[in-house]
């Protein structure tokens, strides 16, 4: 080997090396263990069962197509509801006001803080708090929180909102910055009104920051697993168990650790296909500037 | 004035008054949940059944939620573990990146092409798919340690840092690098001398990044090392609301300690962390 190719290979070992063995292989491994009755624990006899596995996921377990059908239906819902938040929250902290420095930190703030203490949090909220006030204005609407299938759906969307919605904020800000100061001149000279200029000017020279905020809310609600375990657990009786948490209490709540495998895989393509086909249909409408 | 000089005037006052009336609601409801710990983690028990929303007054006030959360998270401990874990992943990840992003930027061959798209590939596969293989061949080899979770960090942070140092590195003109060669620096030096203080802006916001996550990160030290003495604070903090479910007085008190941290280093490090969301989308 030359002399570069060896300092080729040896900057480049360390990470590689690392990526293989945590990420590559065991993916790699996880595959061929969908096939397999493997329960997790160590000695036994692990069989392979072809597409057993994942026929049990469609005919037998259908706690699997819930969690898919609730996880879609959040995805939907927390993609347009964090993005629309975002993209108003960028709007007005982009004004040329005092205090809005003060603002994008506050909005920004939720995001550091890890999904897991957020949701406790906000079951504190929606137990305690909103228990209070229903007791106090006598109105329904927010007593029970958390106790059954909707009120968990909006509970988690709340979360979602309040936790990602500072996040796309910044991003739609760093976009709005680099639309030239010329352009909205002479919008403005025109006498081109607010909504025109949203409409024909602004939303057209979004469009790579909104590729970037829809991929990365989609993505983000798919893979949710923090904040579903600690603001409901998935309960009362899994119905607001999401994809993540429904795989991981197959493993570790059943011992079914092959069909969590099987499962991860259909995760995996239903992810990956959605991030793919939400890239290449945004990247054609965008503009060049 | 005239007419249509005193409509202008009157729309900016208008426009100003919308904008701090919708900035003060929106900060209002931002903040509410903080607020909302803030304010019961100094209530007994008994006083946040009568008034969860107000203000503590001087009778029911009490600084024995954080003694006892204190306690019970064993916070100093966790705290420290957790900032361990954290840094020394950090270091190591960023160390390992920038090297692999250097010279996959400066071979251009299909080798560093295939090993770069495999990196941007491997960001879609969701940790569920790697989770069971990689707990069954830690608990085999004895992994199951904090430097078996540093490992995995590195592992699971290396593919997004390198892809972030390469659209970097790609900027920086390769002249300067051939001149030290011919002045006789080999790799190491020149990696180290020359190439790494020229990142230096790049370093500190991929490193606050990496810092941020593996912070906050919860389900993959629980399946590692969820054993007594070598918990993170994110780890106790679960096992904290399975031991104490309902008492929210020690839970608010508890979670606003272990938000703390975090608020405390977006202070200092805000700057960086809005360049890292920025830079991080636009790749």
């Amino acid at each position: 080997m030359s002399k570069s190719k060896i300092r080729f290979w040896v900057f480049l070992t360390p990470a590689l090396i690392s990526f293989l063995i945590i990420v590559l292989i065991p993916t790699l491994i996880g595959f061929f263990y969908a096939f397999t009755n493997w329960n997790g624990i160590v000695g036994s006899n692990v069989k392979f069962v072809g597409f057993q596995n994942f026929i049990n996921i469609f005919a037998r377990d259908d706690s699997f197509i819930k969690a898919l059908e609730f996880t879609t239906l959040f995805a939907v819902f927390a993609t347009l509801l964090v993005n629309i938040t975002g993209f108003a929250l960028a709007l007005l902290v982009t004004q040329n006001y005092r205090g809005t420095t003060f603002l994008r930190g506050t909005f920004f703030m939720p995001n550091l803080i890890g999904g897991l203490l957020l949701g406790f949090t906000w079951q504190f909220i929606f137990t305690s708090v909103f228990d209070e006030i229903s007791k106090n204005t006598g109105w329904s609407f927010f007593s029970g929180w958390l106790s059954n299938q909707t009120t968990g759906f909006f509970g988690l969307l709340i979360l979602t909102v309040w936790q990602l919605s500072g996040y796309m904020m910044i991003i739609y800000i760093a976009q709005i910055q680099q639309i030239p100061e010329s352009i909205k001149e002479a919008a403005r000279i025109d006498g081109v009104t607010f909504w025109s200029m949203l409409k024909n000017i602004t939303f057209p020279l979004m469009m790579p920051a909104f590729t970037i905020g829809l991929y990365l809310s989609i993505s983000s609600s798919f893979k949710m697993f923090d904040q579903n375990l600690a603001l409901t657990q998935g309960g009362p009786y899994k119905s607001t168990e999401m994809l993540a948490l429904n795989i991981y209490n197959s493993a570790f709540g059943s011992n079914d650790f092959g069909l969590a495998q099987a499962k991860s895989i259909i995760f995996l393509i239903i992810v990956a296909g959605i991030g793919v086909t939400q890239l290449v249909l945004t990247k054609r409408k965008e503009v060049e500037m | 004035m005239n007419n249509e000089q005193l409509i202008h005037h009157f729309n900016k006052i208008l426009k100003g008054f919308l904008f701090y009336l919708s900035g003060l609601i929106l900060a209002c409801i931002f903040l509410f949940p903080i607020y909302i710990l803030f304010v019961n983690s100094f209530k007994s028990l008994k006083a946040m059944f009568l008034d969860v929303i107000g203000i503590p007054d001087k009778a029911t006030f009490t600084l024995k939620n954080y003694i006892n959360a204190f306690q019970s998270l064993d916070y100093l401990h966790s705290f420290l573990n957790s900032m361990i874990i954290t840094i020394i992943s950090t270091i190591l990840i960023v160390l390992i990146s920038s090297m692999a992003a250097w010279v996959l930027v400066r071979y251009k061959t299909k080798t560093s092409k295939a090993i770069f798209i495999l990196f941007a590939i491997s960001m879609l596969i969701p940790f569920q798919c790697q989770m069971l293989p990689l707990v069954g061949f830690a608990s085999r080899i004895g992994l199951m340690t904090p430097a078996g979770l540093v490992l995995m960090y590195m592992g699971f942070g290396t593919s997004m840092t390198t892809i972030m140092f390469h659209g970097f590195i790609k900027n920086i003109p390769e002249e300067l690098e051939e001149a030290a060669t011919i002045d006789g620096c080999n790799a190491v030096q020149l990696f180290f001398i020359i190439v790494l203080p020229l990142m230096r802006s790049i370093l500190i916001t991929v490193a606050v990044l990496n810092v941020m996550w593996i912070w906050n990160d919860f389900l993959l030290p629980f399946l590692i090392i969820n054993k007594e003495g070598l918990q993170t604070l994110p780890l106790k903090t679960y096992l904290f609301f399975g031991q104490f479910s309902q008492r929210w007085d020690l839970g608010s008190a508890g979670l606003f300690m272990c938000m703390i941290p975090i608020i405390i280093f977006y202070l200092f490090c805000q700057k960086y962390i809005v360049k890292g969301i920025t830079d991080g989308a636009i790749k």
